[in-house]
């Protein structure tokens, strides 16, 4: 037998992520499996003749290369003597220059390295990784793809990418024939609005290349890489292949990033019951040694496995940390599906949003996520505006900003119509002025009309024959009218020439401007230092479309009063009389409730209420305060009977006796929100059955938790302009109007 | 001696960059490439480039780095087709320690690449004598 309460949480999306124990002969094990080796350095002659538990003569491929680049023999003697925890504490101490912590970490070994973030917790961690990442500046990146290889709608997505300010784009293909045009198009879409970003398309390496060499790309980032030397070789590379690979794009001036992560070597079945942030550290020496300025890891496509353990989202910051202690730029994941809950996603995202890191995501997807042929979207397009909402909540810059409606759509619109403009250059099959349209309202590809696939293939074959390239864009562009694009991608192709994006954690501003961790040093020293939102920053972040400016809500009434004070009001005799008395902008002021009922109808159904039950109704407003409290009792001293309902000009009612106490009540309706005219009515018919003396079942009011979230920014501004209209030495005053 | 490298050098020395073909940075203009004047080849860097990159990576502390860009120095000079020649070549099972051994020779002598060649040198001492998997 299970309980409801048990079934009910059964049911929650947490249920369907897998939980399991670590078994560590698998390698389903974190940190510290008992197969790992124990931390061991020895050099001769300036030469590493063992390595974690191993001579020379036992290395692997994997050690080899670590032995011979990664490690630096001057710094090793001395970073190897400090016990692990020693060096954890100076992680997180302000006192330590990260220039001394680089180059102790740039000389401890795999097993050392875990050893040593083993020591953290969280947030630890976190403090570790806000000081250690290399560019002072966070950044963040997007995936732009779609299920229908869409060419306008991928150019519509990347141009509002960029203007949302994601720094690089990364698109990748369904089909890998479709690289070229696909490239294409975010590559226009990335310059046409003020957005400046850096683009890369995820296909096979050797296409990658080309890609990047036709200048249809511009930067590269899946140059994968692994913890174990047979899992290298699934993955139809080595060390040296890599190494020479990164020279390469470096050769004609292209920035790269190396990919590693947790998992990976488990889930190929070759991680030797070796612990997955050993094997991780093993991975990010490599792309040390191999001279990456930087790589994205965080577990990327295997997330959920790191995440099926006990601290498996703690381990996967300790692997971007990791990186960062190697001086290497992180784009730290948060792409590939992490959980069915958006609790669970949203807390482990804080781990990398909150310190920052080069870029948060290695992949945000601007798309819904059933476009994303990344495996991806585990934050999507829809849940663009929490992200803003939560960089405006805790003002960090997760570096995006909230942009408005209409500059959205003329960018999406451009993009598209100058990628058609291309395509006609260039002889690609038409892209028709409905695609156009389509791209710039489209949710998702669902909403694209189709295309000639075989037209386009056969069209991107030649093109990637031909050897169009990224002149040949530009020029396409500047002859049809598209000059500010085509001098923007000129402006970031020419940084090939300087190679100053070749740097450290690079990415461009607007100019572009290049910034990288030369000229933009992470400089955290605690309070005070490091990156800080400046004035310009902070406003962006802020200002919210949909934020109100808090003057106009509740704004005073324009029409003329309609409850007109008639005279004094006295001491009523009647006992068949029912005292209703209102807010001192009741009806004048202010002229509707919280909820927009109008103050006539609500006056309306309480007098009906009252005279449902034979009695009569006195209207008095009270001047001397805005409290519910002292409105009713107010009330109650100058009824016949005793009995008066009092109300404010937000509706929030009370039912009040005579002899009780002012914040005492025979009713109190403090949930303005949850009353209906049909409430108010009932609220007039107890209020007079009081009067008469007969047993009365309180009125039922609706319970609404969700009210008070609601509403409170309105109830404040309301009661605010009620409190204005209070005039401290005024008596009450019986009204009229025309009913 | 020259002046010390101010990053970026985009910004602070584009009289000292030029494109493959010689043109200055400051001749790089849309003009340039719509005349004609320009082309895909003049988007690239130059070993000159890559190698006052990889003096500021170095004076950062970046010595692996600052490797990589100098072998990218080097391959400036080596067509694309000999670059993704050479990348295959690397790969596991794909050749021998004898071919890998007379890559790095002709890397040597026809662009006087030696850190790449010393790379490739290195991977050979971890490729199989012969062929691992002959087709």
């Amino acid at each position: 037998m299970t309980s409801k309460r048990s079934l009910a949480r059964a049911s929650r999306p947490i249920h369907k992520d897998t939980f399991i124990h670590p078994w560590p002969e698998a390698g389903l094990v974190l940190f510290n499996s008992p197969y790992d080796p124990p931390a061991s350095l020895r050099i001769e002659n300036g030469r590493i003749v063992e390595l974690d538990g191993k001579c020379e003569s036992e290395f692997d491929a994997l050690d080899r290369f670590i032995a011979r680049h990664s490690i630096d023999c001057e710094a090793a003697p001395e970073a190897m003597a400090f016990e692990p925890r020693e060096l954890a504490r100076m992680l997180t101490d302000i006192n330590v220059p990260r220039a001394r912590l680089v180059r102790l970490c740039g000389g401890l070994t795999p097993a050392r390295l875990m050893q040593v973030v083993a020591e953290l917790n969280v947030l630890e961690m976190m403090i570790a990784l806000a000081r250690m990442r290399a560019r002072r500046t966070p950044a963040n990146q997007a995936h732009v793809t779609n299920r229908k290889e869409s060419p306008a709608l991928l150019a519509a997505d990347a141009a509002e990418a960029a203007e949302r300010g994601f720094a690089e784009l990364e698109t990748t293909v369904g089909v890998s024939r479709y690289a070229p045009l696909n490239a294409l198009a975010v590559l226009v879409g990335s310059q046409t609005g003020r957005g400046t970003a850096l683009t890369q398309c995820a296909v096979e390496e050797a296409l990658g290349l080309r890609l990047a060499l036709l200048g249809l790309t511009t930067y590269a980032e899946t140059l994968s890489v692994y913890g174990d030397e047979r899992a290298f070789r699934d993955g139809d590379d080595t060390p040296w292949s890599k190494a020479f690979l990164a020279s390469a794009y470096a050769s004609r001036g292209i920035k790269v990033r190396f990919t590693s992560g947790t998992g990976s070597e488990a889930l190929m079945g070759h991680a030797g019951g070796k612990s997955m942030i050993y094997l991780e550290a093993r991975c990010l020496l490599i792309v040390k040694g191999a001279g990456s300025q930087g790589v994205q890891n965080g577990s990327i496509s295997c997330i959920a496995l790191p995440e099926s353990l006990p601290g498996g989202v703690r381990a996967v910051l300790a692997e971007n940390l990791l990186a960062a202690m190697l001086d290497l730029e992180v784009a730290s994941g948060n792409d590939a599906m992490a959980s069915h809950s958006d609790i669970r996603k949203t807390a482990k995202l804080m781990l990398q949003l909150l310190p920052g890191t080069d870029f948060i995501f290695s992949g945000y997807s601007v798309m819904p996520r059933e476009d994303n042929l990344f495996g991806g979207g585990n934050f999507d397009g829809e849940d663009l505006d929490d992200y803003n909402v939560i960089q405006r909540d805790m003002l960090v810059d997760g570096g995006l900003r909230p942009v408005p409606e209409e500059e959205l759509l003329a960018v999406r619109r451009r993009a598209a119509q100058a990628l058609q403009a291309v395509f006609e250059e260039l002889g690609l099959p038409p892209i028709r002025d409905e695609e156009v349209e389509a791209a710039v309202y489209a949710r998702s590809s669902d909403d694209m009309p189709d295309r000639d696939v075989v037209a386009d293939l056969a069209a991107a074959e030649r093109f990637l024959r031909e050897g169009r390239n990224g002149a040949d864009v530009i020029r396409a562009l500047a002859r049809r009218g598209f000059r500010d694009i085509a001098e923007k991608i000129l402006a970031v192709q020419k940084l090939r020439v300087s190679g100053d994006y070749l740097q450290t954690s690079a990415m461009l501003l607007p100019g572009p401007r290049v910034i990288s961790a030369i000229n933009d040093p992470n400089d955290y020293r605690g309070p005070g230092t490091g990156y800080r939102l400046d004035p310009e920053r902070l406003r962006e972040i802020c200002d919210l479309p949909w934020a109100r400016d808090p003057r106009s809500i509740g704004r005073p009434a324009t029409g003329q009063p309609w409850l007109r004070p008639a005279r004094p009001a006295r001491r009523g005799e009647d006992p068949r009389e029912v005292v209703i008395a209102v807010g001192p902008a009741f009806g004048s002021a202010l002229d509707a409730t919280l909820t927009g009922l109008p103050h006539r109808e609500v006056l309306a159904a309480l007098v009906q209420g009252i005279r449902d039950e034979g009695l009569t109704a006195r209207v008095v407003k009270v001047y001397h305060s805005a409290d519910l409290g002292a409105i009713g009792y107010t009330g109650s001293q100058l009824s016949g009977s005793g009995i008066a309902i009092g109300i404010q000009s937000k509706g929030t009612t009370v039912i009040h006796r005579r002899g009780l106490p002012p914040l005492n009540n025979l009713e109190l309706f403090p949930q303005a929100p949850n009353l209906t005219l049909e409430s108010y009515r009932a609220i007039g018919r107890n209020a007079a059955r009081y009067a008469k003396g007969e047993p009365t079942r309180p009125a039922p009011v609706v319970i609404d938790n969700m009210a008070r979230l609601k509403y409170i920014v309105h109830t404040t501004i309301l009661h605010r302009r009620e409190i204005e209209r209070v005039e401290a030495g005024r008596d009450p005053e019986e009204v009229i109007w025309d009913e | 001696m020259s002046e010390p490298l101010s990053y970026p050098l985009s910004e602070n020395h584009p009289d000292r960059l030029r494109t493959p073909s010689g043109l200055r940075y400051q001749d790089l203009t849309l003009e340039a490439l719509l005349e004609g004047r320009a082309g895909m080849e003049d988007l690239r860097v130059t070993a000159e480039a890559l190698r006052m990159q990889a003096e500021i990576a170095r004076a950062a502390g970046r010595r692996q780095l600052a490797e990589n860009l100098e072998r990218a120095a080097e391959l400036t000079q080596v067509p694309e087709e000999e670059i993704l020649e050479i990348y295959e070549a690397l790969r596991p099972g794909r050749a021998t320690r004898d071919q890998l051994e007379q890559l790095a020779a002709r890397l040597e002598r026809d662009y006087g690449a030696l850190r790449t060649a010393a790379l490739i040198r290195e991977a050979a001492e971890a490729a199989p004598a012969s062929r691992a998997n002959p087709d």
